[in-house]
């Protein structure tokens, strides 16, 4: 329709797949999506806005005597706890709208499309750390607000909130697989906090491991969250970086190197 | 506007599938679709609600994998060279496959951002398809205040931007006014114009009498009929004469004239003074007039009607549309007499 005529389709030079630099392209044009959408609804950032702020005041006031003796000597074992445990659960919206959005009649599009099959779910994956990036900002702002002075200084902290963005960016992954394989937004949700509760619990976010019996023990040690916690915390209180840093990466590219390929390849099965 | 067009070569097919099947639980939505699109041409894929429409154009456009047979669109097979296809097709759904909670031009720019153009060839294609499109004005305005003409000419303007040289539209027009509608018709046969081939579904027979060249109607996920409009409705029969008298009293006179003459049996229609017979040979007809004036019976008016495809339809499938279409009528010749 527009000033030239269209090339007939047997003249056409064409590749049957995507390179790897048009895959990156393509999946931050998606981001560029993800991030337009974010700015037209600023209303789905409700839940990184209030839940570090609640959830920081409420367990340091409620746990910090009982723990620690006093809220100040608790503060730097429960603000490293409260930032895992909080970007990790934002992170299960990532694959309730990924759920949401997938439903709509644009992704039907973007499968039609000749870009590269990952792009849609990479990108609303990585528009996603900003949410990320707001929860761990506000916890951090908390905690000061609160009387947390980290002991490792600014630049171990912006290191640690890095870790732990990205440890939460790879966790999304195994969140989008659930987004794309159930039925409903909600079965998603559901299913997301059924995995999560136990893992964010059990772990060292919250109280120290030796208060618990030995079984449980054994639980909270191998579980990747502890490991996450225990690296935020060397970061930030000490300023040290340990096994646990190194252990919290390689899990993070575990479960991407796993669940990145599965969940774009239930993305293609599904009709 | 530029009409350059392009002969397509003998044999150059659009689209080739042979034996498409696809299943959901027990429901064998398609069930053996053959079909062939000429590279160029508009092709009609006409059937009720249900009937497997959609379920074809999605296996043909790499949404949806077959259960059993094949599918080429310019010769590359859509399973195995799935992202060759692709890129010679554009896609627009039944329900407008665009972002709700963005502009129109975000959406047409993000589009374009993924088909490989730049930043600013992106912003001046977007402004361009949407010049085109009658949207503007619209641009910026999020989608949810679009009514479903605009999102549909969008949808439309959304797949065109690659330029593709097959081009799916899936009920372009359900549910658009008729205004909208005429207008959509006119976008489709402009793109013809540009070389591109058209493969549509509709369940209103009168839009693939108007639009395609060939059409092919498919009930139960079956190819049943295929060929031209006029091809369509040869298979159904002749024509049909209408007469309707002035004088209501000269009806039995009129009708036993038309018998006699035309040596046919004819049917009184229930609004009064209308007479319809089979038209077999036409040369009578003049005959018929002859007679009718000499027995001094007026007629108000005469009319020749080819059968319509909804008859087409309705002869070939053994049952009517199930959702309500619109009349298609427009194929009659009305002829008013003057007064004999």
């Amino acid at each position: 329709m527009s000033s030239s005529s269209i090339k007939p389709g047997v003249n056409r030079q064409l590749k049957n797949y995507t390179s790897f630099g048009q895959s990156v392209r393509h999946s931050l044009t998606m981001a560029y999506r993800g991030l337009l959408k974010l700015k037209r609804t600023p209303e789905q950032l409700f839940d990184v806005t209030l839940q570090p702020i609640i959830f920081t005041l409420m367990f340091t006031y409620i746990f910090g005597g009982a723990i620690s003796g006093d809220v100040a000597s608790y503060l730097p074992v429960i603000i490293p706890g409260i930032l895992v445990q909080t970007v990790i659960t934002t992170s299960i919206v990532t694959g309730v709208q990924l759920r949401e959005d997938m439903d709509k009649g644009v992704f039907d599009r973007f499968k039609s499309l000749p870009i590269a099959r990952i792009a849609p779910l990479a990108g609303a994956l990585l528009a996603d750390t900003i949410r990320y990036t707001i929860a761990t900002v506000l916890t951090f702002t908390m905690g000061y607000l609160m009387g947390y002075h980290p002991a490792g200084g600014l630049g171990n902290v912006a290191i640690a909130a890095l870790l732990v963005i990205f440890c939460s960016w790879a966790i999304s992954w195994i969140f989008a697989f659930f987004g794309v394989i159930a039925r409903t937004a909600s079965s998603v949700q559901g299913i997301s906090m059924i995995v999560l509760f136990p893992l964010t619990f059990l772990s060292n976010a919250f109280v120290p491991v030796n208060t618990m019996p030995g079984w449980l023990q054994w639980f909270v040690n191998i579980n990747p969250i502890s490991h996450l916690v225990s690296a935020v915390r060397d970061l930030t209180n000490a300023g040290t970086v340990g096994w646990d840093l190194v252990i919290s990466l390689i899990g993070a590219a575990v479960i991407v190197a796993i669940f990145a390929p599965i969940t774009v390849r239930a993305y293609m099965r599904r009709t | 506007m530029d009409y350059r067009t392009i002969e397509p070569n003998n044999g150059d097919w659009a689209v080739e599938a042979r034996g498409l099947v696809k299943t959901f639980g027990d429901n064998r939505a398609v069930d053996g679709v053959n079909m062939n699109v000429r590279a160029g041409s508009i092709y009609g894929v006409l059937g009720p609600n249900g009937a497997g429409k959609t379920t074809t154009i999605r296996m043909l456009a790499t949404l949806l994998r077959p259960d059993a047979g094949s599918a080429s669109i310019f010769g590359h097979d859509v399973q195995k060279e799935s992202q060759i296809v692709r890129q010679l097709i554009g896609v627009t759904g039944q329900y407008a496959s665009v972002d709700e909670s963005l502009s129109a031009t975000e959406n047409l720019i993000i589009f374009s951002r993924l088909l490989g153009l730049g930043r600013a060839e992106a912003k001046r294609k977007a402004a361009e398809l949407l010049e085109e499109f009658g949207l503007t004005e619209a641009a910026r305005r999020p989608l949810k205040n679009f009514s479903g003409g605009m999102r549909r000419r969008l949808d439309l303007a959304a797949s065109l931007i690659a330029q593709p040289p097959l081009i799916f539209l899936d009920e372009p027009t359900t549910g658009l006014d008729p205004r909208t509608r005429s207008q959509m018709w006119d976008t489709i046969r402009r793109l013809v114009n540009t070389g591109s081939t058209v493969l549509l579904t509709t369940q209103y027979l009168e839009e693939a009498d108007q639009l395609a060249d060939r059409i092919a109607v498919i009930d139960y996920g079956r190819v049943v009929a295929e060929g031209t409009a006029d091809e369509l409705k040869a298979s159904v029969g002749t024509s049909s004469l209408h007469l309707r008298v002035q004088n209501p009293q000269d009806i039995d006179d009129a009708r036993r004239t038309v018998e006699q003459v035309l040596k046919v049996q004819s049917n009184v229609s229930s609004e009064a003074g209308k007479i319809t017979a089979p038209m077999a040979n036409a040369d009578l007809v003049t005959d018929l007039l002859i007679a009718l004036r000499s027995e001094g019976i007026h007629l108000a008016e005469m009319s020749v009607q080819k059968p319509t495809l909804d008859e087409v339809f309705l002869t070939i499938t053994g049952h009517g549309t199930k959702e309500e279409a619109p009349q298609a009528s427009n194929e009659s010749n009305k002829v008013e007499v003057a007064r004999a």
